[in-house]
């Protein structure tokens, strides 16, 4: 025998000490464990304690060592020195920077507040921004959703008071059929991939509905590859065959939906399709018990379905029997849609079946006694275990509002929202949309802002314009163009303040977003839009930019000031009951960031900045009576601030740290969360764990815990009577209307029950010269533009080629290695291809934001995400292409004005190998030179 | 030692449920930052900011396209690292003794004092599980988190490989696949797990988890009855939605 | 056939040039050491001199190179110590040996004009030993089938005797012997050639995921290439293997053949043969090299 094994020090330590605190790489938030040797970091890994990720970690989450130690990174304020788009910039100081930023904003606050557009990107601190800008008194502010998934954000609060995302998730532990629709990774990305493991550990069953097949698609048990852009038919479809079969949940409906509430049905009404109401005016509903026409919600009421009701002269009938009259006809039959969903009609057929078959005939009952708002008692939860989850796959469409819609409409049919094994809300939701702020607009000189800008208007008297009826928001957000748009319309700042339409402004103010790339629809016209001057002053059209990155991403370039930030393991944050925390369906949650690195550059926290900046410019809230800054710094307003009263941005160890949710502020509240693993939760009831809506004792556990001040029961919305009020606007009643050439859109998209219509790019354009639909998705291990600088992940996805469907590769004489000439209505791109037969026939792809700017990100020029990584920006355009009726008609959601990235049609032909990916920019000077030549990131030796 | 052990005590390893992976990646980082900062080398990076960046990984997530006769085209993601072979070869080639297999557990280790980087092993390895690290000349590979599993500074909970801990999905599992009772071995039983490159005569201790089947769409028949409609009519609906309300 | 992206399908790399030298030269110079063992010629003084030095630079100088491809050279000591099991190291003892021996038995050949034959029968003995050695290193290699087969060590073998039968001035020797190793290489290239497809390794296999012809690699692991590929993937076009295999017989076997077949081949045809020989063998062990497809190729889409 050879020599005996060599001997192993099998327990190394493995760290100094451990600070838990939480991940940035994406809106997921989970929790980590910050392994320091010699105040360095050493090793991440997830916090098992944590309630989001429960020790698991995402690749991303575990490559924040190279995000904190990227090269990449910016180190002091810049000032712009070149041209913009140059990337040439003198570094300066703070003070000099705050105060430029002070002299450009101050005389704005005083004569024109709306001069100033403030909009945030991938920021996790809309709380704190929202306030800012609301005390500086512009409209212009907004964050990144509205290019996002508004309109999933906004058909969710819309329909049942509670969207997707990390706002609601599937049953996990019950469920027993899932279906997805459009979903690559989503915010709740470790979530639902731990959510993926239970359900296969299970052997519950898992539908993926995508053009693609990849990651949760792939591990899905049955795959629909749809053709993009007609779920809503496919979902209306699945509820023609439900209503036809009887497949519906009427016990459900008549108790916890609109189904049963009478809609005036007289084509001469100026009510016609709104509600009929008592004189509190509350929606009234036929009792079964007594025939008469009753409130909602009195109690002891039976609510009818199948009778209507005429009260002087015009007929009513329930909202149920109109839904199903429209969703009984042919045309939604499985084999009137089949051909264009690209999904055979028997498949449609058997899916219903399966969704029919497990909701009613493996319903699960779980012995809780609850009581609902009209007060009866239930003894038990009946459960539906078919749960639903959908992302940008649906709502990145123009048709994306009614189509999320539409696929709430199906959940609450089954009777599957809010029930065991369905789809549960996670706190501050559910939260009815009456139950939002409505939008607030009006800017007046040296004044705040009346109220928040962001809301959820109930009709056209609460949109945002003018006396003139223009819009007031240089994203003309909440306009007939786009009314529900609850987000805002990030994509649109850059390319209307060029246009000076409404109006031109003065400062564009952004945080966090990469609007010279990636989040900009037409990448290049951006660029030239950001760098275009006026002829005659020779100044910018956008005079002056402000931008807060932490990275030298390309956007960086294109700004005047840079406002350097920390990265997240040297700052504090507050992922906040009043922001998107990280509640569980059982439980509410909220967690903080806290330095547990210093930085080791002069950069500083965007929103102690942010505090101190307001308190440069005397903004309400930021200033004490004596003039003197409130706040020391972002951690100190965490502490201190208080929304309302007892109400501040963490819910946990408040007064003397033993009260939750309401109480007065606790200078120990940071300590005590670092204690606690940087995150607090606070459990629901079991009581009040489903049927949170209605269920009294969650209302009561909601208002004790501060989340509302009274409990606010509500029912699903079915009908959408803010939808519908619009429509009658666009039919010529009431004081507030649409502009002619919008009429017949909002009457034929703003329909108060989900409709299908074509998307509008391919409606307007000639399909059979741009016979593709074009897609992204998120590659797991990558963050939209910013993976691209960490070390290790950059080596698994440092290009991405364009994916093709057989049929396509092999028409076309494709072979490994092969380019293609990819051209849209507005653009034409050259790129790599690759072959791919999991894959709608119909569809291509590529892996999102891998592309990059020449020079930016700290990379070599001749990078591969330079040279053969490519965007699909460059393809997509913020506008359709011209219909010559005059209007140039956004690229977007008509209701919300969601961007519409998942309609872009493309062709493709074979080309020779060109040199690297075309549009090939020119490179970007870096302002913080280049990486290491090699990497060995080891701190104990 | 170069001579492989007759019988190891226990046979640690990883079963790799194929029907689970998302392909997510965070295995490949988890083991990446781990092993970086313990075991041995860190695992360097060329070039990483750079034109053509390359570094060593000890776990690398493949992924395959299957194109069955009827039915869609499915996608397979397929983590790999080194299986811990009992029969491997690449320790029976090593010149130095640096790769061994340990009596104890099985592990297939490479001392790296001893290794000369000749890199002979990774030749011998079928499953491309070695990589030689290029800054410090010594040859890489799965450790099974050997500085972890025994590793009292660790929470009794977190003795388990980088890998397994972190995988959201929980499509790894670590256990004794030499004792039969364990419940890696069960899941092995029940699931099928198979072993790569059977022929190879590698006896890989690691197994995986076959997908398990796709899109079995029941026949339409015998879901029929869960779409009988209640009526052919307008009228008729009604008709049952009165009844049927009558019964709640 | 992989859906591929980018440099990761394979490297258009070379073989480590240290591999190639080193299997050339060292094969060359005990090739000639053998000979030179067995008394062909049967050489003392100066000549001797000359003789051992080109043999001892040859081989020395194999080693060396190959010492060049270590990650940690100053540990190649401990290369000695697995000769129970490992190929590597017995080549190495084996080499050692053969070197010590011979230099034994040059040593009194040079200096005194004194011939040991028995010690010059072992030190050839090893010297061919350490050249079979050297192709076991290969052949044990069941992952490269077109190497794990019987002709990898007679093809080693043949034609470090023919190398060195030229170099020691054997002309009849050396004309069968690259005659016969000439046949050899032919035999081994057609053989490699069918070796992977009877080994039956698949991507089937290699995944347990069904049939072949049903599964296809997808994406690699990474965008950016690693150690695997560079160093044992390689993609040569087949064209390209052809033209080499052609230039490798010519100037490896049929040039050095036709050589020492002219009557009355001097030293300068004698060189001219050696050189093409070499030249030859170095295209020879570069396809060897570049045509080895390893198993692994098989995970990254390369291979049925
Ligand atoms: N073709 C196509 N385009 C798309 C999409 C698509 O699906 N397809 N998706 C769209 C969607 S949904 C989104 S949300 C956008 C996302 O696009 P962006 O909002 O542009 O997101 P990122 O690329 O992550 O850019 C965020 C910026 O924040 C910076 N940053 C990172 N960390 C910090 C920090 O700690 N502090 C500060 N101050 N800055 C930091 C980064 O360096 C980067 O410059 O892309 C959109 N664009
Ligand atoms: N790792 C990682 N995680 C992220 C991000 C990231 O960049 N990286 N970004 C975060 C952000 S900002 C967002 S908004 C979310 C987005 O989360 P997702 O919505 O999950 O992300 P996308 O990649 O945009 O995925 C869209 C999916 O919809 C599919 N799809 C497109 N059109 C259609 C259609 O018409 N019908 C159907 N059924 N499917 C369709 C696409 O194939 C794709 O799978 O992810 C967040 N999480
Ligand atoms: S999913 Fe990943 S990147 Fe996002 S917060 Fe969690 S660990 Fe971090
Ligand atoms: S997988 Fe490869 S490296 Fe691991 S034990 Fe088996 S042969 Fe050796
Ligand atoms: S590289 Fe190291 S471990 Fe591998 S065979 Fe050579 S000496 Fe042994
Ligand atoms: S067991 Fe440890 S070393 Fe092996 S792949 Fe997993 S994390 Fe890497
Ligand atoms: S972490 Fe788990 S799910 Fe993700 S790639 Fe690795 S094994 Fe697959
Ligand atoms: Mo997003």
């Amino acid at each position: 025998m050879g020599h005996p094994e060599p001997h192993l020090d099998l327990s190394p330590r493995v760290s100094d000490e451990v600070r838990k605190t939480t991940c940035y790489m994406c809106a997921c938030r989970c929790g980590i464990d910050v392994h320091l040797k010699a105040g360095r970091v050493a090793y991440i890994e997830g916090n098992r304690d944590h309630p989001v990720n429960k020790g698991v970690l995402c690749a991303k989450g575990s490559a924040g060592i190279m995000q904190v130690n990227a090269p990449s990174r910016l180190r002091a304020p810049l000032r712009r020195t070149g041209p913009r788009g140059s990337g040439q910039f003198e570094e300066i100081t703070w003070d000099e920077a705050l105060q430029t930023a002070v002299d450009w904003m101050a005389p704005l606050r005083e004569t024109a507040p709306q001069k100033l557009a403030f909009f945030t990107g991938r920021d996790q601190s809309q709380s704190l921004t929202s306030w800012w800008a609301q005390a500086f008194g512009t409209p212009n502010y907004a964050a990144h959703g509205g290019f996002c998934s508004v309109n999933m954000a906004a058909a969710g609060i819309y329909t049942m008071g509670g969207a997707f995302w990390e706002f609601g998730q599937p049953d996990w532990e019950r469920t027993k059929l899932l279906l997805l629709f459009g979903v690559a990774e989503d915010h709740d990305s470790n979530p639902i991939k731990m959510g993926l493991g239970k359900l296969k550990a299970r052997g519950a069953r898992v539908i993926g509905i995508n053009p693609i097949r990849t990651g949760y698609n792939a591990v899905a048990d049955d795959w629909i590859g749809i053709t993009p852009g007609t779920d809503g038919l496919l979902i209306l479809s699945l509820i023609h065959c439900l209503l036809k079969a009887g497949k519906i949940d009427l016990d459900y409906l008549t108790r916890f939906t609109n189904a049963p509430v009478l809609v005036n049905e007289d084509p001469a009404s100026p009510e016609n399709g709104l509600f009929l109401r008592d004189a509190r005016g509350k929606p009234l509903v036929l009792d079964r018990a007594t025939g008469l026409p009753t409130a909602f919600d009195a109690p002891g009421v039976k609510p009818g379905l199948a009778h209507g009701y005429r009260r002087a002269g015009i007929t009513h009938r329930p909202v149920f029997q109109i839904l199903a009259e429209r969703y009984l006809s042919d045309d939604y039959a499985p084999e009137a849609v089949a051909g264009r969903c690209g999904i055979p009609a028997p498949r449609i057929h058997a899916l219903a079946a399966e969704l029919a078959r497990v909701a009613f005939d493996e319903a699960i009952e779980i012995p809780q006694p609850w009581t609902d708002f009209r007060g009866e008692r239930q003894e038990t939860m009946i459960g539906r275990p078919v749960a639903m989850h959908a992302m940008r796959g649906i709502s990145a469409h123009s048709n994306g509002f009614q189509t999320a819609r539409a696929l709430h409409l199906l959940q609450i049919l089954l009777g599957t929202v809010e029930t065991p094994g369905g789809f549960r809300f996670k706190p501050p939701y559910p939260k009815p949309p009456e139950a939002h702020p409505k939008p607030h607009a009006t800017a007046t000189p040296g004044q705040p802002l009346k109220g928040p800008h962001l809301g959820y208007p109930m009709g056209p008297e609460d949109l945002a314009l003018d006396a003139d009826g223009r819009a007031q928001r240089i994203d003309k957000a909440f306009t007939w163009e786009n009314p529900l748009s609850a987000h805002g319309l990030m994509h649109m700042v850059i390319s209307n303040a060029h246009a000076g339409d409404p109006y031109r402004i003065d400062t564009l103010f952004l945080y966090m977003a990469n609007m010279a790339w990636n989040s900009s629809m037409g990448t290049a016209r951006t660029i030239e839009m950001l760098t275009d001057t006026d002829p005659e002053t020779g100044d910018y059209v956008i005079p002056r930019i402000i931008y807060s990155d932490a990275y030298s991403s390309e956007m960086v370039a294109y700004a005047d000031l840079i406002l350097p930030d920390t990265t997240y393991l040297e700052r504090h944050d507050c992922i906040s009951l009043l922001d998107r925390p990280i509640s569980e369906a059982d439980a509410a949650g909220d967690a903080i960031r806290w330095p547990v690195v210093a930085p080791d550059r002069d950069v500083r926290g965007f929103q102690s900045v942010l505090l101190d900046l307001g308190a440069r410019l005397g903004l309400p809230g930021f200033v004490a009576d004596d003039g003197s800054p409130a706040y020391a710094d972002y951690a100190d307003y965490i502490t201190r601030h208080e929304r309302r009263p007892g109400i501040g941005p963490l819910m946990g160890f408040r007064n003397d740290g033993t009260a939750t949710g309401r109480g007065a502020p606790n200078p120990e509240q940071l300590a005590r969360y670092i204690e606690n693993g940087s995150h607090f939760t606070h459990h629901i009831p079991e009581a009040a764990q489903f049927y949170k809506p209605w269920n009294m004792a969650y209302q009561e556990w909601a208002v004790s815990l501060g989340l509302y001040d009274s409990p606010q029961p509500y029912i699903f919305n079915l009908w959408l009577e803010p939808l519908r009020r619009f429509q009658l606007a666009a039919e010529g009643h009431g004081p507030h209307q649409p502009p002619d050439h919008l009429r017949t859109r909002i009457k034929a998209t703003m329909d108060p029950l989900p409709v299908w219509y074509e998307p509008f790019e391919q409606a307007a354009i000639d399909t059979a010269a741009y016979p593709l639909h074009a897609l992204t998705q998120r590659p797991m291990a990558m963050y939209h533009s910013w993976g691209s600088q960490n070390a290790w992940l950059r080596q698994i996805h440092g290009e991405n080629p364009l994916y093709l469907p057989t049929n396509l590769w092999e028409d076309h004489g494709f072979t490994e290695g092969s380019w293609g000439r990819v051209t849209s209505p507005h653009g034409e791109i050259t790129v790599p291809v690759a072959h791919m037969a999991a894959l709608n026939p119909n569809t291509v792809w590529t892996w999102n934001a891998i592309g990059k700017r020449k020079g930016a990100w700290a990379l070599d020029p001749d990078a591969p995400e330079a040279t053969r990584g490519f965007l699909l920006n460059h393809l997509i355009h913020e506008l359709l292409p011209p219909k010559g009726d005059g209007h140039r008609w956004a690229n977007s959601d008509p209701i919300t004005g969601q961007a519409a990235w998942f309609d872009l049609r493309v062709r493709i032909e074979k080309c020779p190998a060109p040199r690297e990916a075309h549009p090939a920019l020119p490179p970007l000077a870096s302002p913080v030179g280049r990486g290491p030549k090699s990497l060995a990131w080891k701190i104990g030796r | 030692m170069t001579q492989l052990p007759t019988s190891t005590t226990r046979k640690l390893g990883l079963v790799i449920d194929l029907d689970t992976c998302v392909g997510c990646h965070a295995c490949v980082i988890a083991c990446k930052g781990w092993n970086t900062e313990n075991y041995g080398a860190p695992l360097s990076d060329q070039d990483p900011y750079g034109a053509a960046p390359s570094g060593t990984f000890l776990n690398r997530v493949h992924s395959y396209e299957i194109t069955p006769k009827t039915g869609p085209a499915q996608l397979v993601h397929f983590p790999k690292s080194c299986l811990h072979c009992e029969d491997a070869p690449c320790v029976t080639v090593c010149p130095t003794g640096a790769s061994y297999k340990r009596v104890d557990d099985g592990i297939v280790l490479v001392n790296e004092t001893d290794c000369i980087g000749c890199g002979l092993c990774a030749w011998a390895c079928p499953y491309g599980a070695r990589e030689m690290d290029k800054a410090a000349g010594v040859m890489k590979k799965c450790t099974l988190c050997v500085d972890r599993i025994y590793n009292e500074n660790l929470p009794e909970i977190d003795r388990e490989p980088a890998c397994v801990r972190t995988c959201p999905a929980g499509a790894r599992h670590f256990g004794d696949l030499g004792d039969p009772g364990s419940d890696v071995s069960q899941l092995v039983a029940t699931r099928g797990g198979i072993d790569l490159m059977p022929e190879m005569g590698t006896k890989p201790v690691n197994k995986y988890l076959p997908p398990r089947p796709r899109d079995t769409w029941e026949q339409t028949d015998i879901l029929a009855p869960f779409l009988t409609p209640v009526s052919e009519t307008p009228q008729g609906f009604l008709g049952w939605l009165d009844r049927a309300l009558d019964r709640l | 056939m992989a859906g591929s992206t980018g440099r990761w399908t394979g490297s258009d790399m070379h073989p480590a040039p240290s591999v190639i030298l080193f299997t050339t030269l060292s094969g060359l110079g005990f090739g000639l050491l053998i000979f030179l063992g067995l008394g062909l010629p049967a050489v003392t003084g100066w000549t001797a001199f000359g003789f051992f030095l080109i043999a001892y630079v040859l081989a020395v100088g194999g080693l060396m190179a190959s010492a060049f491809h270590l990650g940690h050279p100053e540990r190649a000591l401990k290369a000695f110590t697995q000769w129970q099991t490992s190929w590597l190291s017995r080549e190495a003892v084996v080499a050692v040996a053969a070197l010590l021996v011979m230099g034994i038995f040059a040593a009194p050949a040079v200096f005194l004009g004194l011939r040991l034959p028995v010690l010059g029968g072992l030190g050839a003995a090893l010297s061919l030993a350490t050249v079979i050695a050297t192709a076991m290193i290969y052949t044990q290699l069941k992952t490269v089938p077109r190497w794990n087969q019987i002709l990898t060590p007679l093809h080693f073998g043949s034609v470090a005797l023919a190398g060195g039968a030229l170099l020691a001035g054997q002309l009849t020797a050396a004309a069968v012997l690259l005659l016969a190793a000439g046949l050899i290489q032919i035999g081994h290239w057609r053989v490699g050639d069918t070796r992977f497809a009877e080994a039956g390794h698949t991507l089937a296999t290699a995944t347990g995921l069904g049939q072949p012809g049903r599964i296809r690699a997808f994406e690699a692991p990474h965008t950016g290439t690693n150690y695997l590929l560079r160093e044992m993937v390689h993609v040569i076009g087949r064209k390209h293997a052809l033209k080499l295999r052609g230039v490798a017989l010519t100037l490896g076997y049929l040039v050095p053949l036709g050589l020492v077949l002219i009557p009355g081949a001097g030293h300068v045809l004698g060189g001219l043969a050696v050189l093409s020989h070499a030249a030859g063998m170095a295209a020879s062990r570069w396809l060897f090299f570049a045509e080895a497809e390893h198993v692994l190729g098989l995970y990254y889409g390369r291979h049925g």
